[in-house]
């Protein structure tokens, strides 16, 4: 087996005096697809930051493979309307040859609004340009911090659809935050429950085609959870402080 | 052209050639409360130099680099940044006052810093100007790509192999520089307005940043000529009259962009 991509030993985060991240061993290998959920505040854009390097951890370490290319899909593109920037623009200021451009351009569906200006974007417009951004320069991994937040029910469809064609073409491995339970559940090869610290971690079970799907649709984490088939037996005798919030979850 | 108008016509729209750019950056990362902040701090600035018997420039410039230091230091730490700014900016603004009155046994006219006096300006400080503005464009120019993509989105440009801290903390020195020449000619109330009013008139006209960037150049400096003549006929306070002048060309520029539409 190759080197992982990104490996995390002991990863620790204080943030004003208050653990948002600790214990966290995680290791993420090429081509795979990793979703992780939790509930807000959970820690899960943090740790998506200490993995990219936008954020040094407070303990333990983060290692990335050598020249390792990442693409990273922000919640939202917070850009102010004084910012003139056209979409063309946007996705020259990642690098890439324009060729490379144009044919991403036409894959993500963007060709006509090219001359856009960012800011006056659809929220799914945004996100597609978002990813063709990321994409650009074939990343060997792709991180979305839940890319998919604000879209309407068939607009995040057609953008998880986009980001499964991106993959099997680039094959590049994925990392995503997410709290829709149907990619979670169609799409990744591991999930990963993160509250602070990993809760438990294991292979999705497919279990779309059955009726009790359609009830457990929507109804946040608690019901993801119900979902996973845990690989290993889950240990809860931590020594660290269990704070799980106050949905709570069962672990069975 | 005589001798003295020549002098603080140059004084002016160096400041101003200089602020337009840099505002544009001030817009585009959300940092006119930070701007603010710096330059209401600025005054402390004016005390430490006066109490050390240095230029006012090298006292302005290391208490603006000083106080921007602090900020981005505190502000990584914590979820706060508008209060910490407030905070910042005035009591800045306070304790300068405060300091500058304790130190000065002379009366110092402390309007002369709060709303600028370029009357005042001498062939040094013109100098002393058109070097600060030029330091700031270069380090634009040289870094433009960077900065750019820093100021889209800090995540994505690390992702990218970028150093977003890095080109922070370069602009972070541009905009110190820019506050240390900028306050004997509009003073430390009305720095940030020198910033962002040429810059947000320029967003007017332009789809690229380049485009932005010139157009408040040329958008600031012709304010700041506006600004010194309506001074000169009205017998008005320059500083004040620069940035009504340039608030004056935004209105105009809005205008027009309706008619147009």
């Amino acid at each position: 087996m190759t080197a992982p991509l990104i490996t995390t030993k002991d990863l620790g985060l204080m943030f004003e005096g208050r653990a948002v991240l600790q214990h966290v061993d995680f290791s993420i290998h090429a081509g795979e697809i990793v979703t992780i959920v939790g509930p807000n505040g959970s820690g899960k854009s943090s740790f998506l930051k200490c993995l990219i390097g936008a954020l040094a951890p407070s303990s333990g370490t983060v290692s990335r493979r050598n020249g390792i290319r990442i693409g990273y899909v922000p919640q939202k593109l917070h850009l102010d309307q004084a910012f003139p920037m056209s979409v063309a623009r946007f996705l020259k200021l990642a690098g890439g040859d324009a060729a490379e451009r144009t044919i991403l351009a036409a894959e993500l569906g963007l060709g006509d609004i090219q001359n856009r200006q960012i800011a006056d974007l659809s929220g799914g417009q945004l996100q597609r340009v978002l990813l063709a951004h990321a994409l650009i320069g074939k990343p060997d991994l792709l991180v979305l911090d839940e890319a998919a937040q604000g879209l309407d029910q068939p607009a995040v469809a057609g953008f998880y659809r986009l980001i499964e064609e991106v993959r099997r073409d680039l094959g590049c491995a994925i990392l995503m935050v997410s709290h829709d339970l149907h990619v979670v559940m169609s799409a990744s090869d591991r999930v990963i429950c993160l509250n602070g610290h990993i809760c438990c971690e294991g292979t999705p079970t497919i279990v779309s085609a059955a009726p009790e799907y359609r009830q457990l649709f929507g109804h946040g984490t608690e019901g993801a959870l119900a979902l996973y088939r845990h690989v290993h037996d889950h240990n809860h005798d931590h020594n660290h402080n269990h704070n799980h919030g106050p949905e709570g979850h069962d672990h069975g | 052209m005589d001798e003295f108008l020549l002098r603080i016509t140059l004084a002016a729209v160096g400041v101003a050639l200089a602020a337009g750019p840099l505002g544009c950056f001030v817009l585009w990362r959300r940092m006119v409360y930070f701007g603010d902040t710096v330059s209401h701090a600025a005054l402390l600035g004016v005390a430490f130099a006066l109490a050390l018997n240095l230029p006012i420039f090298l006292g302005v410039l290391i208490c603006a680099i000083g106080i921007a230091a602090v900020i981005l230091t505190a502000e990584s730490r914590l979820h706060h940044t508008d209060t910490l700014l407030g905070v910042a900016a005035h009591s800045g603004l306070a304790l300068g006052l405060v300091a500058v009155s304790l130190i000065t046994s002379i009366k110092v006219d402390l309007m002369r810093y709060l709303i600028g006096d370029i009357l005042a300006v001498d062939w040094t400080d013109v100098i002393t100007i058109w070097v600060g503005a030029a330091l700031c464009i270069g380090a634009l120019v040289w870094r433009w790509r960077p900065l750019l993509v820093s100021s889209l989105d800090r995540e994505m440009a690390t992702a990218h192999g970028q150093n977003p801290r890095r080109e922070g903390v370069l602009f972070t020195l541009a905009l110190a520089i820019l506050v240390a020449v900028a306050i004997k000619v509009v003073g430390a109330l009305l720095i940030t307005a020198l910033l962002i009013i040429p810059a947000a008139t320029a967003r007017l006209g332009a789809a690229t940043p380049e485009r932005m960037a010139v157009l408040a150049a040329i958008t600031g400096a012709a304010a700041a000529l506006l600004g010194l003549f309506g001074s000169f006929q009205l017998d008005t306070p320059t500083g004040p009259s620069i940035v009504v002048a340039a608030l004056g060309l935004l209105l105009i520029a809005s205008i027009a962009r309706r008619l147009i539409r």
